[in-house]
């Protein structure tokens, strides 16, 4: 491991890797009854970047998010995921191919402590049954202990020591979002989904996210996929932007595209500017 | 592993010779734990000699030579302790430095030291190093122990541990006699630290350490407390301060003890109780915030526990200092201390973490005498030392079962003592310090020829042989009758009551001492609230005749206290009065570090002055000049009492006021 980051250290100097894409959204169109959340919309994902998703209110940023991990099965459109072409995801199964996600709204376990909230990070990769980990001894235990383990390192890389033990319920909005990074990072995805991570942090808590996510990519190779309303934060820390707006995509590219998009300048600021 | 043959031929005369020998005496022994990944991992001696000898050969190819700084930066980490080790080794000199210093008051040190190799704890610590080093060319290498965010990094001089540590196994490999040699090549007398002193008086200063003064003088202290290999502690103090050098480097190599590194800074108290020191040491501060934690999570405990608590904790704060120095106490007292062992001090002795704590120290300022004594009382040998970098931390330290909260014990062994004619603690003993680093003039004006270290504190040995520190020597004035007067002194004994919150003691040339005194607002308010006592506000407050009783009768209580002392009889308080507005660093009154700025005081504040010291007058009119937060400023006008409190006879006897 060490020898290798040594090794390869002449071949990042250029930045970082950014390979094929390893998903693929084509022709999405999602509706709820007469209401047109997703209208054909195609984009795709690379392996090891940070792709954003962005979009004024009521774009259908949480509802692309839900159908790339299956949440919402829309009417129509392929979604092409590590080469298998599937019209929709289960969320179980995305799950298990890799897929983690946080959500707007923190949904851990107010009443269970950061690290049992860490260990159901990884429910996805336990073999063993009920029976075996209600023993305390045996395999169970066995499994358990190396769950644990990436559990801590987990806990280590969020630097979350000081509240291993502290029921999630108890703790300040920030940290609770930092916890949640922290189960989905657990289930070790290749492919991370962050709904508005940042939102409602002041702005140390925003540059402490931000250095995570960016290590999360940097470090683990993670893909991120993520939706954030502070532009400025979306400029800084992705590779590409896709810009919804009522349902539709208005534009797709590196920051400084998006940013001289004239759709996307209308649909932020209003016409007439 | 040592080397055959050498080991016997050396003495265990510096830190480096220490470690190969607990290496081959206690191998398996625990040398150092670190908490990471949730788990205690745990290093032996021979680990620990490993360790050192790999980082030692690494430098040694980097080109590290003997007399060479190396800097150290960064939280209780074993890897940078085993740098400093390693450094002693190859001849050299660590340095280690404040890890939440700025890059500019790093950049001042990392200049006067000339160093040229830095070893860091993470990105954070590099980042800053990298920093000084667009300032300080000479620093050619930057050395980290946690990889993290560190990837990118393609600087020139960078590198990781690990792979210095391989650089240094390979080395080893070639010349597997290279380490012992150097090892052998050391002696008693070398430089093995420089510390640089914080610098509140110009600018700071290197204190150069030789294992000699660092060895004994730990040697001294653990024979002292009966220290031995199965103690342990924990390593959260500044590697950059003395203490931690010689808690965690000298005395750990002296007895073969096994030092601790918490998680992270946030994680202390929790590590604190998961290891349950035996040995511990902690400022002043650290004691009173615990106390005031426990005071407050009492007040929100139920009836019953509320209840057990205070009754246990009177129980206790009769006898329990009684028992823990061995005196005599009856029987039915006994018993009622053994029940409160069981239901309250011990429970509460392990959630504070100091269930195993067979010795523990205090030092650095004056300790509140009720905080002292609640943690005595609940069964913690918590004692007070006096010391300094210059001196190796021990000057004086109070010995079991002599322990007072108002002393600082009686020398050191080995440390001899002398007062000088101005009050003037001077000391001399095996852990005076050599020199400052290229500072001959500040080392001559400190150092005497013949060993004697000036510490600019004054104090005096009282009745029982135990020294009392009272001030800064340079703050020590005279009253007209001859007799010593220290302002610090009186003002931290009124301080330590809670309704006083600052306090500004007159006396220099003068023939009696006078004093201002500042009410604390919340507590004297509570107090009001509770007598059902209205008032309008701070100065509406301060000036109430049953204020000024209250306060009268802290004063008097001081100056009892004062009077049964035969050297700080003379500085009874004999007129007071209660100042009108609080004192404010805003206003220039107080330094940004809540210090009284006397001068500026007794020229803003002259006529109260004059007027304490005018018997005939019983009020004095002032107005003063105060700064609003957002900028603007005001005044605030008041007629203040001034009043007379009782003084006592030396022993005390009374006497007219």
């Amino acid at each position: 491991m060490q020898m290798n980051q040594i090794g390869n250290a002449a071949v990042e100097t250029a930045g970082r890797k950014i390979g094929e894409v390893i998903l693929s959204l084509e022709h999405i169109s999602l509706a709820f009854g007469g209401v047109k959340a997703l209208t054909d919309i195609s984009f795709d994902v690379r392996e090891g970047e940070v792709r954003a998703i962005i979009g004024p209110n009521g774009a259908g940023k949480s509802s692309m998010l839900n159908v790339i991990n299956g949440v919402y099965h829309p009417q129509q459109g392929r979604i092409v995921f590590h080469g298998r072409e599937r019209r929709a995801m289960e969320p179980h199964k995305a799950a298990r191919q890799g897929i983690a996600r946080t959500f707007q709204n923190i949904a851990l376990f107010k009443g269970m402590s950061v690290l049992d909230n860490l260990m159901t990070g990884r429910v996805t990769k336990m073999h063993h049954g009920l029976f075996a980990h209600m023993l305390g001894f045996g395999p169970g235990r066995r499994e358990e202990l190396a769950h644990r383990q990436k559990v801590e390192e987990v806990i280590d890389f969020l630097e979350i020591q000081h509240i291993r033990k502290t029921p999630v319920g108890r703790l300040p909005y920030g940290l609770q979002k930092r916890v949640e990074l922290g189960r989905a990072l657990a289930a070790e995805p290749s492919l991370l989904l962050l709904d508005e991570p940042m939102a409602g942090m002041n702005v140390e808590e925003k540059e402490d996210m931000c250095r995570f996510i960016l290590d999360v990519n940097d470090q683990m190779g993670t893909t991120i996929v993520l939706i954030e309303h502070d532009m400025g934060v979306v400029m800084d820390i992705s590779d590409r932007v896709v810009v919804l707006d009522y349902g539709k995509k208005i534009g797709d590219g590196v920051p400084a595209e998006v940013k001289a998009n004239p759709h996307v300048i209308k649909a932020y600021l209003g016409a007439g500017h | 592993m040592p080397h055959p043959g050498l080991a016997q031929t050396s003495s265990l005369d510096t830190f480096p010779r220490l470690l190969r020998h607990h290496a081959s005496v206690r191998p398996a022994k625990a040398a150092v734990r670190e908490k990471e990944f949730g788990i205690w991992q745990t290093y032996s001696w021979a680990d620990a000699a490993t360790q050192v000898r790999e980082i030692a050969c690494g430098l040694a190819e980097l080109g590290f030579r003997r007399g060479d700084r190396l800097a150290i930066v960064g939280d209780n980490r074993p890897r940078l302790y085993w740098a400093i080790c390693a450094a002693q080794a190859l001849g050299g000199i660590p340095v280690p430095m404040y890890q939440d210093a700025v890059a500019q008051e790093m950049a001042f040190v990392m200049d006067d030291a000339e160093i040229r190799f830095a070893v860091a704890e993470d990105q954070e610590q590099v980042d800053k190093l990298l920093e000084v080093q667009a300032t300080a060319p000479v620093l050619a290498h930057i050395l980290y122990d946690d990889t993290r965010g560190m990837r990118h990094y393609t600087q020139r001089g960078l590198m990781s541990l690990d792979e210095l540590q391989r650089h240094g196994q390979a080395r080893h490999q070639r010349e597997p006699q290279f380490y012992d040699l150097e090892v052998d090549k050391g002696a008693a007398g070398d430089v093995a630290i420089m510390l640089y002193t914080s610098g509140t008086t110009g600018t700071p200063k290197g204190v150069m350490l030789s294992h000699a003064n660092l060895l004994l003088t730990a040697k001294n202290a653990a024979d002292f407390d009966g220290l031995t290999e199965h103690d342990e502690i924990l390593s959260y103090l500044p590697m950059a301060w003395v203490g931690d050098n010689i808690f965690s480097c000298a005395q750990a190599y002296v007895t073969g003890f096994c030092i601790n590194c918490p998680e992270s800074a946030e994680t202390v108290m929790t590590d604190l109780r998961e290891i349950g020191p035996t040995y511990y040491f902690a400022p002043p501060r650290v004691f009173e915030n615990l106390l005031t934690s426990v005071m407050i999570r009492m007040e929100d405990a139920g009836a019953i526990k509320r209840w057990l608590f205070h009754h246990f904790m009177a129980v206790a704060k009769r006898v329990g200092p009684q028992i823990l120095d061995g005196k005599q106490v009856g029987l039915l007292d006994r018993l009622h201390y053994g029940l409160g062992q069981l239901l309250v001090y011990g429970p509460l002795r392990n959630v504070l973490g100091f269930s195993r704590v067979r010795v523990g120290y205090t030092a650095g300022e004056a300790i509140g005498p009720e905080i002292f004594s609640f943690y005595r009382s609940l069964g913690i040998n918590l004692k007070q030392l006096y010391g300094q970098t210059e001196g190796c931390v021990f000057i004086c330290m109070q010995p079991h079962n002599e322990v007072f909260a108002d002393t600082v014990g009686p020398p050191a062994p080995g440390v001899e003592i002398r007062i000088a004619d101005n009050g003037e603690v001077l000391y001399r003993g095996p852990g005076v310090f050599q020199a400052y680093f290229k500072n001959p003039e500040s080392t001559a004006s400190t150092k005497t020829a013949d060993g004697w270290v000036h510490t600019g504190d004054a104090g005096y040995f009282d009745a029982r042989g135990h020294l009392k520190i009272i001030d800064r020597a340079k703050d020590v004035g005279l009253l007209t009758d001859g007799n010593l007067f220290a302002p610090k002194y009186i003002e931290n004994k009124l301080k330590f009551f809670p309704n006083i919150k600052e306090a500004v003691a007159f006396g220099d040339g003068r023939g009696q001492v006078c004093a201002f005194i500042n009410i604390d607002i919340s507590a004297v308010g509570n107090w009001a609230e509770r007598r059902n006592l209205a008032y309008a506000g701070y100065t509406d407050l301060a000036g109430r005749p049953e204020v000024y009783a209250l306060i009268r009768d802290c004063v008097e209580q001081v100056n009892a206290d004062l009077a049964a002392d035969e050297k700080m009889a003379a500085c009874q308080i004999h007129r007071f009065l209660i100042l009108h507005k609080e004192l404010d660093a805003d206003d220039g009154e107080l330094t940004r570090t809540r210090k009284v700025r006397r001068r500026f005081i007794e020229e803003k504040y002259g006529t109260l002055i004059e007027a304490l010291y005018d018997e005939t007058k019983a009020t004095c009119y002032i107005e003063t000049q105060v700064k609003y937060e957002d900028g603007r400023s005001g005044m605030i006008a008041a007629d203040l009492k001034i009043e007379a409190a009782q003084v006592f006879a030396l022993g005390g006897a009374k006497r007219a006021a």
